[in-house]
C-alpha cells in the first residue's frame, strides 16, 4: 500500500470482492435494478416488533449470505467492518454482537460503505487480515423516525426530497495479490479488485436545506472525483462507469455542472445510484438515499455486470451528508463527504 | 475561510437556486384549496348537526372540533392521511384533522419505545408547538380583550 | 349557501399556508403555529367571531379556528369566573377535542401500525 498523488491510496495486493450479497426492501425490488438483488423482501417490518429490529435482520441476512457465498464461517473471518445510519450505528453493533468477528464500526452517513471498504482493504493490503466482511444497511422507517417525522404524518415532500432505501449489502474481501488477472487467495477466488481509494475531505458549500441533500453533496462528490483524476493522472476515458452515491436527480445535474466547470464531461458513463435505484413512477421525488442505496447498486448491478465483462474498471464515488437533526435545527449548514473507490475486474 | 472559497460558495448557492426544480405552485394551490375546502364543508356539516343538539354555540364549536379530530385520527390509523397530505399539502395540514394526524401518527410511531417513554413523551412531538403557542396567544389575547372590556364598562 | 362560503374560506386559508410552504423557507410547523396565533389574536380583537358567523366550518376547521377557540374560551370563562377563568378557560372549548386526540392516539396506537 502506498500513496499516489496527494489524496489517493494505492493497494499493492489488491483486495478483491470474493462474494457479495444484496438484500433489498419491497420498493427497491420493484425498481429498475430489482432483478439484480439477491433477495427482495416484500415487507418493511419483517415480522419484527420494531423497524429497527427489521433493519438488523436485513443486515444479518446479508452478512450470512455473503459468508455462505464465499464458503466461509464467521469464525474464519478476520475482520468485520460495518455501519448504518442509526444513532451509535446500533444496527452494525448488534449484528457484530451476533457474528462474533473482531469488529470496527464506521460512519459517514450515506458514504458509510466506502469507509467500510477502505478500512477492510487497508487491513488486507497491509497483511493484518486475510479476509474481511463489510456490511451496511438503511431502512426507510428507521431513518424517517430518527431524522424526520412519524411515518403516518402529513407531509408534502418537496421535489428535491429523497426516499431512504430499505435494505442491506454485504461483501467478503480477500487478498488477490499483485499483478493483473485473478489472484491466488483462498475461497472461490476474488472477483473485482479494489485498486485505489481516494479519501475525500469534508466539503460544505453552506447549503442548509435538509430536504435537498443532493445539492449539498454534489460539491463533495465533484471535489473527490476531480482530485482522484488528478492524483492518478487519469481521465474519464480510463473508466467504463462512474457511479456516484446518492445525489439523486437534482444533485446529479449539479455534479455534472461542477465537473463541467473543470472541463470534464462523463456523458453516458455516469450513473447515480440515488437517481437510478427507483423509477420516476414510484413516487419518490428526486430518488433514493441512505447507507444501503449506493451499495445495493454497486454490489447488485455494477458487480454483476463487471463479472459478465460489461465493465472493466469502475469508479464509485460514494457521498454522505454529515449532519444531524440537531445541527440543522440550530441553523448549521450541511457538511458533506465523498470517497472514491476504483474497482477493476 | 479565504475570499476565493467564499466566492465559490456563493456562486454555487446561486447556481442551486437557479437550477432547483420549482414547486408547481398553481397545482399545489389548487389542491390545497380543494382539500381544505372539502374538509371545511364536512366541518360545517358537523357544526349544523351539533348546533341542533348542543345548548350553546360554544359547545357546538367544541363538539365540531372534536368530531373533526376524530375523523383525522381515524384516517391516520387507516394509513390514508399521509397520502392525502402528499396530494394536498397545506390543505391537509392546516385543518384541525391535520393536528389530530400529527398526534396519532406520533403515538403510533413511538409506541414501540414503550407507553411511558415512547408514546407518552412523544405524542405531542409535532403538535406540541401548536398547543404551546396557541395557549400563550389565546391567554394574552383573552387577557387583552377582558382588560379592554372592563375598561369600557 | 353557508356550505359554499365554508368551502371558499377554508380553502383560502389553506392556500395562504401553501403559499408560505412554497415561497418561504419556513417549515410546516412554523406556518401552523403562525396561523394558530393569528386566529387567537383575531378573536382577541373581536374579528374572528364575525368570520365564524359568515363562514362557519370554513373558519372553524383550519387551525386558526383552534387558536380563536382558545381565546374565546379564555374570555368566556374570565367573564364568568374572574381571573381564574384566564387559565381554566384555555381548554374550555378545545379541551374536548384535545382529550379526544389523546384518547384516540393511545387507542389507535394499539390497534394500528404505521404502514409504508
Amino acid at each position: 500500500m502506498n500513496r499516489v498523488g496527494r489524496w489517493t491510496i494505492q493497494f499493492k495486493n489488491r483486495p478483491g470482492i470474493a462474494a457479495a450479497a444484496t438484500n433489498a426492501g419491497p420498493k427497491e425490488g420493484q425498481g429498475p435494478y430489482g432483478q439484480y438483488f439477491d433477495q427482495v423482501r416484500n415487507d418493511y417490518m419483517r415480522g419484527k416488533l420494531s423497524a429497527e429490529a427489521a433493519e438488523r435482520l436485513f443486515m444479518q441476512e446479508a452478512c450470512e449470505e455473503a459468508l455462505s457465498a464465499a464458503n466461509l464461517k464467521a469464525e474464519q473471518v478476520d475482520l468485520f467492518v460495518a455501519g448504518d445510519l442509526l444513532n451509535q450505528i446500533v444496527t452494525a453493533n448488534f449484528v457484530a454482537r451476533t457474528l462474533q468477528i473482531p469488529f470496527i464500526g464506521v460512519y459517514n452517513a450515506c458514504a458509510t460503505f466506502s469507509d467500510a471498504l477502505l478500512v477492510a482493504a487497508m487491513a488486507i493490503d497491509g497483511g493484518y487480515a486475510a479476509n474481511a466482511l463489510v456490511a451496511v444497511s438503511s431502512h426507510y422507517q428507521t431513518a424517517e423516525r430518527q431524522f424526520r417525522y412519524p411515518i403516518e404524518m402529513n407531509i408534502q415532500h418537496k421535489e428535491t426530497c429523497q426516499y431512504t432505501v430499505t435494505g442491506a449489502a454485504a461483501a467478503i474481501l480477500q487478498k488477490a495479490g499483485p499483478g493483473p488477472g485473478p489472484g491466488p487467495g483462498p475461497g472461490p477466488g476474488p472477483g473485482p479488485k479494489i485498486t485505489h481509494i481516494t479519501v475525500g475531505r469534508v466539503v460544505d458549500y453552506g447549503l442548509k436545506d435538509p430536504n435537498d441533500m443532493g445539492a449539498a453533496m454534489a460539491p463533495a462528490a465533484a471535489d473527490t472525483f476531480l482530485r482522484h483524476l488528478d492524483d492518478l493522472r487519469r481521465t474519464p476515458a480510463d473508466y467504463d462507469l462512474v457511479l456516484t452515491g446518492d445525489l439523486a436527480a437534482f444533485g446529479k445535474k449539479l455534479f455534472k455542472e461542477l465537473i463541467k466547470e473543470a472541463g470534464i464531461s462523463l456523458g453516458n458513463k455516469h450513473e447515480d445510484a440515488g437517481a437510478a435505484i427507483f423509477s420516476p413512477t414510484q413516487k419518490v421525488k428526486a430518488g433514493g438515499s441512505g447507507a444501503a442505496c449506493a451499495p445495493l447498486v454497486l454490489l447488485g448491478y455494477v458487480l454483476k455486470e463487471m463479472q459478465k465483462g460489461r465493465f472493466e474498471r469502475v469508479l464509485a464515488v460514494l457521498t454522505g451528508a454529515l449532519f444531524s437533526p440537531l445541527s440543522y435545527q440550530q441553523g448549521e449548514s450541511i457538511p458533506c463527504i465523498a470517497h472514491a473507490i476504483v474497482l477493476e475486474r | 475561510m479565504d475570499k476565493a472559497a467564499q466566492e465559490a460558495q456563493k456562486r454555487y448557492q446561486e447556481k442551486v437556486k437557479r437550477l432547483e426544480p420549482r414547486p408547481r405552485i398553481a397545482r399545489d394551490l389548487f389542491r390545497a384549496f380543494l382539500t381544505g375546502g372539502i374538509l371545511s364543508i364536512i366541518g360545517q356539516g358537523f357544526f349544523d348537526a351539533f348546533s341542533r343538539i348542543e345548548p350553546s354555540e360554544g359547545e357546538a364549536v367544541a363538539a365540531t372540533l372534536a368530531a373533526m379530530i376524530f375523523l383525522g385520527a381515524l384516517l391516520t390509523a387507516l394509513g390514508v392521511y399521509d397520502e392525502i397530505a402528499e396530494f394536498a399539502g397545506a390543505g391537509a395540514a392546516v385543518p384541525i384533522t391535520g393536528f389530530a394526524n400529527t398526534v396519532v401518527a406520533a403515538a403510533m410511531d413511538f409506541r414501540r419505545e414503550g407507553f411511558i417513554l415512547g408514546l407518552g413523551c412523544k405524542m405531542f412531538l409535532i403538535a406540541g408547538p401548536i398547543l404551546v403557542w396557541g395557549t400563550v396567544a389565546g391567554f394574552f389575547a383573552g387577557l387583552l380583550k377582558i382588560a379592554v372590556l372592563s375598561l369600557l364598562r | 349557501m353557508i356550505y359554499l362560503i365554508a368551502f371558499l374560506v377554508g380553502g383560502a386559508i389553506c392556500v395562504l399556508a401553501q403559499l408560505a410552504y412554497d415561497y418561504t423557507k419556513y417549515t410546516p410547523a412554523h406556518v401552523l403555529v403562525g396561523l394558530t396565533v393569528i386566529g387567537a389574536a383575531l378573536e382577541g380583537f373581536g374579528l374572528y367571531k364575525p368570520l365564524l358567523n359568515v363562514a362557519g366550518g370554513g373558519a372553524l376547521v383550519p387551525v386558526t379556528g383552534f387558536g380563536a377557540s382558545i381565546t374565546r374560551g379564555v374570555v368566556q370563562e374570565a367573564s364568568r369566573l374572574g381571573w381564574e377563568g384566564l387559565f381554566t378557560g384555555v381548554f374550555e372549548i378545545v379541551g374536548l377535542g384535545l382529550a379526544t386526540a389523546i384518547i384516540l392516539g393511545v387507542l389507535l396506537s394499539i390497534l394500528a401500525k404505521p404502514k409504508d
